[in-house]
């Protein structure tokens, strides 16, 4: 092995151990605190507990997608966990803006690691807790009566769609927080995460929503990456609306991930 | 002097005094609304997220449960007209809510201490709170009504807006007496979520989305013990069918339940914080 090559596997090692380290101290910090945690699950379980007896009709009105032996509430537990994960990665955000408003980040940056493993150990923490709210909701979903059509192979693409989707989330979070420096400029996107998925198939299948909604869910990525998380669970698997999900995760994660580049050199410069 | 004039004298003093005292009383719940007002036009910023939060709900949902409108059953020809009175009982809501995390606030920050020691009664404390809400509810209401009306919800009549109105003012009084049953208990703004939260429930779990007929699994079974079911159905009258004594009592009575309930219970925590 080159001196070269050998130098970079050591920094990489190095890098791993930061991004699990803060990754670590992030997933503890959330758990502490309640009134982090708890947004994210008592919001949409609430509004998935309502809607779905609320609205629970909605799946005889001409139009709505065949459901077979699956109720309402079945449709509407991914929803329940993306918006969960969009929660996540708005509290991600804060969580950030809290540390570079007590200068913790500021002693990160002057510490001799790589910057981008600030912002990675800061979604790896968000994706752990959409782990977190995806098992939640699955379990949830299990008491209830919710059954998944694709099996064990559904339950694992799920698994693996939704913290990938509050990393996503959670990138944007983070940008912002990277950009302001502010909680509270965080915390006031909140209602912006109501806006984003109440533009999507999150609650209601696309063709039924009304204009001008009908034709932002067609465009927006949220759709597609809810329309996946909710592909094995009611129905057999469709690779195009896997792909696409897959697809829309990437095209969020490619925008935050940019933001947060950013962002990081403004705010390193600016030091 | 013959005992029958010191007895009268003696009636005049006592309602005199009586009668000064409930003024001072009035002038210190009105400075109390007074300062509530101040911080609206001080911070208007403040008062955003609660006139968000539930015009971003109205049209968002509107946009996505408007379909329903199609099922058999369901009384009204739109959507928006059904759903406006639960967007604008959210607000007021959200502002009583409000309420309680800025009483937790002054709490934390020692404000509190100082309202308790000063001479006014605890209920005029727990008043000015109050009053307060309802004027404050007043600025959701009327975005919601801007936004409602440029989206096309059905011009309720004067007697069906007042009578919204009056239920958003007493939704607030209901909401912001919770908020302070809760910021006294907890002291602390940590506190909000529950504040927010336990509204959102309570509004949330009515025939918020559909007619009581319509509903399914568990709210169907508990929406029509929801109080507030009553209260959304009786300020949705105006928007949807018409006004109606038959409508409106039931709401009322809830109404009055629920203050019947909280107020007691905030004064209580409160004669407790001071104690």
């Amino acid at each position: 092995m080159s001196r070269d090559l050998r130098e970079r596997c050591r920094r990489t090692v190095q890098a791993a151990r930061v991004v699990s380290a803060l990754g670590q101290r992030s997933v503890r910090q959330t758990f502490r605190r309640p009134q982090l945690m708890a947004p994210l699950l008592v919001f949409p379980s609430l509004l998935l507990a309502i809607q779905s007896s609320g609205a629970g009709r909605a799946p005889t009105l001409q139009g709505f997608p065949e459901l077979g032996s699956h109720t309402f509430f079945d449709f509407l537990l991914a929803g329940a966990m993306v918006q969960s994960t969009l929660l996540a990665g708005n509290t991600g955000g804060i969580a950030l803006a809290v540390d570079i408003e007590m200068g913790f980040t500021d002693r990160l940056l002057a510490a001799p690691i790589p910057r981008f493993t600030i912002v990675l150990g800061r979604l790896a923490a968000t994706a752990a807790l959409g782990l977190v709210t995806a098992v939640y909701f699955l379990i949830v979903g299990y008491i209830f009566g919710a059954r998944i059509e694709e099996g064990i192979l559904g339950i694992m693409a799920m698994l693996a769609i939704v913290p990938l989707s509050a990393l996503s989330f959670g990138s944007i979070g983070a940008a912002i927080a990277l950009r302001s420096g502010s909680a509270s400029v965080v915390q006031g996107m909140f209602p912006l995460v109501f806006v984003i998925l109440f533009l999507s198939s999150a609650f209601f299948p696309r063709g039924l929503l009304l204009e001008p909604a009908q034709t932002v869910a067609e465009y927006n990525p949220l759709s597609w990456v809810v329309e996946a998380v909710r592909d094995p669970s009611i129905s057999a698997f469709s690779g195009d609306l896997i792909a696409k999900g897959f697809g829309g995760l990437a095209l969020i994660g490619a925008v935050g991930i940019g933001m947060c580049a950013l962002a990081m050199r403004r705010r390193a410069g600016a030091n | 002097m013959d005992s029958e004039t010191m007895t009268k004298n003696l009636a005049n003093e006592v309602a005199k005094d009586v009668g000064n005292d409930l003024a001072k009383d009035l002038a210190m719940v009105a400075a109390l609304v007074r300062r509530s007002a101040n911080e609206l036009l001080r911070v208007p910023g403040a008062a955003i997220p609660g006139v968000m939060a539930p015009t971003i709900f109205f049209v968002g949902l509107t946009a996505v449960f408007g379909s329903l409108t199609q099922l058999d059953g369901f009384h009204a020809d739109n959507y928006q007209s059904f759903l406006i009175p639960v967007s604008l009982l959210q607000g007021a809501g959200f502002t009583g809510a409000a309420a309680g995390v800025n009483l937790a606030r002054d709490i934390e920050a020692g404000m509190f201490d100082r309202l308790l020691a000063s001479p006014a009664p605890r209920w005029v404390l727990l008043a000015g709170i109050i009053l307060a809400s309802c004027l404050r509810a007043m600025v959701p209401a009327t975005m919601l009504l801007g936004v409602g009306f440029a989206i096309g919800v059905h011009w309720p009549g004067i007697g069906g807006l007042l009578l919204a109105i009056g239920m958003i003012a007493a939704m607030a009084s209901v909401a912001s007496s919770w908020g302070a049953l809760i910021a006294l208990h907890f002291k602390t703004q940590s506190a909000a979520p529950l504040m927010q939260a336990g509204m959102l429930a309570l509004i949330l779990t009515t025939s918020a989305y559909a007619p009581r007929e319509l509903l399914t699994g568990w709210l169907h079974g508990w929406a029509p013990i929801n109080p507030a079911t009553h209260i959304v159905e009786a300020a949705r009258q105006g928007f949807t069918e018409g006004v109606s004594w038959g409508g409106t009592w039931p709401g009322l009575v809830a109404l009055a339940g629920l203050l019947a309930l909280l107020v007691p219970l905030a004064l209580r925590e409160m004669r407790r914080t001071g104690a």
